[in-house]
């Protein structure tokens, strides 16, 4: 149902940052016949992209939540559960997501003190680090393939992939939020008050990063006690 | 059903259009991502009906899903193959879309409200609202996970959930060593809480409903709002009272039948407190209030017979019975959507501008209510004496061939009938009302909460710019010496004195 009324209010007032952030995007208003239904009036407040990422944050928990019981179960029940051995490389991955952490921490400083150059290489770094990453979980796959160890192999290496494809999909979105930041690096740059939204996009996109980082810290720990 | 409708109705549909507008809003906080959440929800559905046009047809697991049938594939029937993909395809999108829309829900009701509005203050819709949203976000994503393992069964070749040694229509299925009893686990931590997402949205409007219509304050405020959080929180411990059959441990059983009747204690404050608001109240008998009366009704009679299965001893004989379909079509099912109808009849006026045809209404309350006593009350019986669901005929059993358990199907059935015929009255009625109806103006049902100070239908942004503050309770009715038997909630403070 379209509206009938439409009152752009507070003119005066800046618009939201389109889209910023990987909790969804600030602006929207999906008018229907609005002359431009993107443009909205009215602004959010940066505590609530924070809640939203906060949430959905517990959202993921829950889902790893979910994965741990089903492999404690899953390891209890049965008599069929092999040793798989991890692959060397995951602590080369871990040791490059660790770092990438500490960098998009050195990126937001760069932000906070309004330095360009700073802000945007770490950005870069940082993503690099994401995508060698998840390159390296790639090739951990590749190490565990050629010994023959299958998804379906054994429970164990089932709950290897599943939980390595987990996690790195979800590592992957946030790889594409830090690209998406140096999109629009510029425009961050242009307008990083306390309270803007890009700010406010860099930081929740920094929570969801740490948050990853340790996710994969518990599921390796995980990994080594029950594979 | 549970998914589509139940699920997505009562929190998506009406909070969304009410949540904003009760809590001083402009709109949710993130648009986009509520967009977003809309049309994932809209391809899950489109993939789930999809399996009616592929030659394998639609799956046959039901919501619940339980491996190893469902897990196995095409050996298992029609519909297994494909069709059961695309199931669990259809849910895991479907689960997507509703954890993006509960967070939205949550970030919307803490941090958008107006100024003046504390959480003590909130409307209790949006008191169901946010605790519905947060049980989606915690078991949604329990849901997700299962239905992953599920699928990697069906097409990765891995054995979470399929046992050794299966033989399924003389075939023997190639797999090891995983546990059906874990997807039981899995999805019935999510598929309780699921059955509170059904229903707290309508405890939220009956809430409402009955105090504006009663022109009453609610009764207990606070006891209303800690026991709808206790019942969100006890629905996450109580998964295991769906598995009492399933070989679990006597003392797990224990446990998870003394949390059960737990739940019936929050329960009975919050229709202790209906009723109480009702009593001594100037009774307004419009049709949202009927419906809202009904769903009292149903929640009482299909809670009561919940306390009987909620014991392991009685659930041995009781489960998979119709007894068992009688107590979930009354408390969450028909109860639900009473809630459904509650907040159509009222807030139908605010969202088209038009007033619904009462005379059409109470036709089509009478009606469904006295059809679905019809159809359900019967069932307990016929579960009693040993009827089990989930089979299309029975005639060739001898101890249901009985003459009188065979008039009280016929009975039910006819019930069936006058019941979905009285839904095509509402159908009549909204459309025609919609089209034609005479005009509501601002507050028609003289009610307190925000949504009733904006035209109808409210302009795009809810306030036209303006900000409201909120200076009282959501439910000042008949306040001693006040003007009139309502204040609203962002009337200033010397109203009162008037």
């Amino acid at each position: 149902m379209s509206p009938e009324v439409l009152t752009p209010v507070r003119p005066e007032e800046v618009a939201l940052d389109k889209g910023s952030g990987p909790s969804g995007g600030g602006d929207g208003g999906f008018g229907g016949d609005s002359p431009d239904p993107s443009e909205r009036a009215w602004s959010v407040p940066a505590r609530a992209y924070r809640t939203g990422m906060y949430m959905a944050l517990a959202a993921i928990t829950m889902l790893f939540a979910a994965f741990t019981s089903a492999m404690v179960v899953r390891h209890g029940v049965s008599n069929d559960w092999a040793h798989t051995t991890l692959p060397r490389v995951l602590w080369l991955n871990t040791a490059v997501l660790l770092a990438s952490s500490a960098t998009l921490e050195l990126a937001k400083r760069g932000l906070w003190s309004n330095e360009s150059r700073r802000f945007i290489v770490w950005l870069d770094v940082t993503a690099a680090l994401g995508a060698t990453f998840i390159a390296g979980q790639l090739v951990a796959w590749k190490q565990l393939a050629a010994r023959g160890v299958y998804l379906a192999t054994n429970p164990s290496s089932s709950f290897f992939y599943l939980l390595t494809a987990a996690h790195g999909l979800h590592l992957l979105g946030g790889v594409i939020a830090l690209l998406y930041l140096l999109l629009r690096a510029r425009r961050i740059l242009a307008h990083s008050g306390s309270g803007a939204p890009g700010r406010t996009a860099v930081e929740v996109t920094a929570i969801y990063w740490h948050f990853m980082d340790a996710l994969w810290v518990y599921i390796l720990i995980l990994l080594m006690t029950r594979m | 059903m549970v998914f589509f409708v139940l699920t997505t109705v009562p929190q998506s549909g009406f909070g969304n259009f009410a949540l904003p507008i009760q809590i001083g809003a402009e709109d949710m906080a993130f648009p986009r991502l509520n967009m977003l959440s809309f049309w994932t929800t809209f391809v899950g559905m489109a993939v789930l009906l999809s399996t009616f046009f592929i030659s394998d047809g639609p799956p046959l697991s039901g919501w619940t899903s339980y491996p190893p049938l469902s897990a196995i594939g095409k050996a298992t029937g029609p519909g297994e193959g494909l069709g059961q993909t695309l199931w669990i395809v259809s849910i895991a999108i479907f689960c997507v879309g509703s954890l993006l829309g509960s967070l939205n829900f949550i970030a919307t009701t803490l941090d958008l409200r107006a100024r003046g509005l504390s959480l003590m203050r909130l409307p209790l819709t949006c008191w169901a609202w946010f605790i519905t949203a947060v049980l989606m976000l915690l078991s949604f994503a329990v849901l997700f996970a299962a239905g992953v393992l599920l699928l990697l069964d069906r097409v990765g070749g891995t054995s979470f959930f399929i046992p050794a040694g299966l033989v399924v229509n003389d075939q023997m299925v190639n797999h090891a060593g995983g546990s059906p009893l874990l997807w039981q686990h899995l999805f019935w931590f999510f598929g309780h809480p699921e059955v509170y997402v059904a229903i707290l949205p309508g405890m939220g409007i009956t809430s409402h409903v009955i105090s504006t219509f009663s022109r009453k304050p609610i009764f207990g405020y606070k006891a209303m709002v800690y026991a709808m959080c206790s019942i969100g929180f006890l629905g996450f411990m109580v998964w295991g009272h769906h598995m009492f059959v399933s070989g679990m441990s006597p003392y797990s059983a224990f446990a998870f039948s003394v949390l059960t009747m737990a739940i019936a204690v929050p329960s009975a404050i919050k229709t202790f407190n209906w009723i109480g608001t009702m009593i001594g109240g100037k009774l307004r008998l419009a049709t949202p209030m009927l419906f809202a009366i009904g769903f009292v009704s149903l929640f009482i009679t299909g809670g009561l017979s919940g306390i009987f299965l909620g014991q392991p001893a009685l659930d041995l004989t009781l489960h998979d019975s119709y007894f068992v379909i009688a107590h979930f079509h009354m408390v969450m099912g028909v109860a639900a959507i009473f809630g459904m109808f509650a907040g159509t009849y009222f807030w139908f006026p605010k969202a088209t501008g038009r007033m619904m045809n009462e005379a059409l209404g109470k036709a089509h309350f009478w009606l469904t209510f006295v059809g679905a006593y019809g159809i359900f009350m019967p069932m307990h019986y016929l579960g009693l004496e040993g009827h089990p669901r989930r089979f299309s005929a029975l005639t060739g059993v001898d101890f249901l061939n009985s003459p009188h358990l065979i008039h009280l199907h016929e009975f039910m059935t006819v019930s069936a009938f006058v019941t979905a015929g009285a839904q095509l009255i509402f159908l009549y009625n909204l459309v025609y009302s919609w089209l034609r109806g005479p005009k509501a103006s601002v507050n028609p049902w003289e009610a307190t909460t925000l949504e009733w100070t904006v035209p109808s239908p409210p302009p795009f942004d809810n306030f036209a710019g303006r900000h409201p503050v909120i200076h009282r309770y959501p439910y000042e009715f008949s306040v001693p010496g006040a003007a009139s038997d309502y204040i609203m909630q962002d009337a200033p403070e010397e109203t009162k004195a008037k």
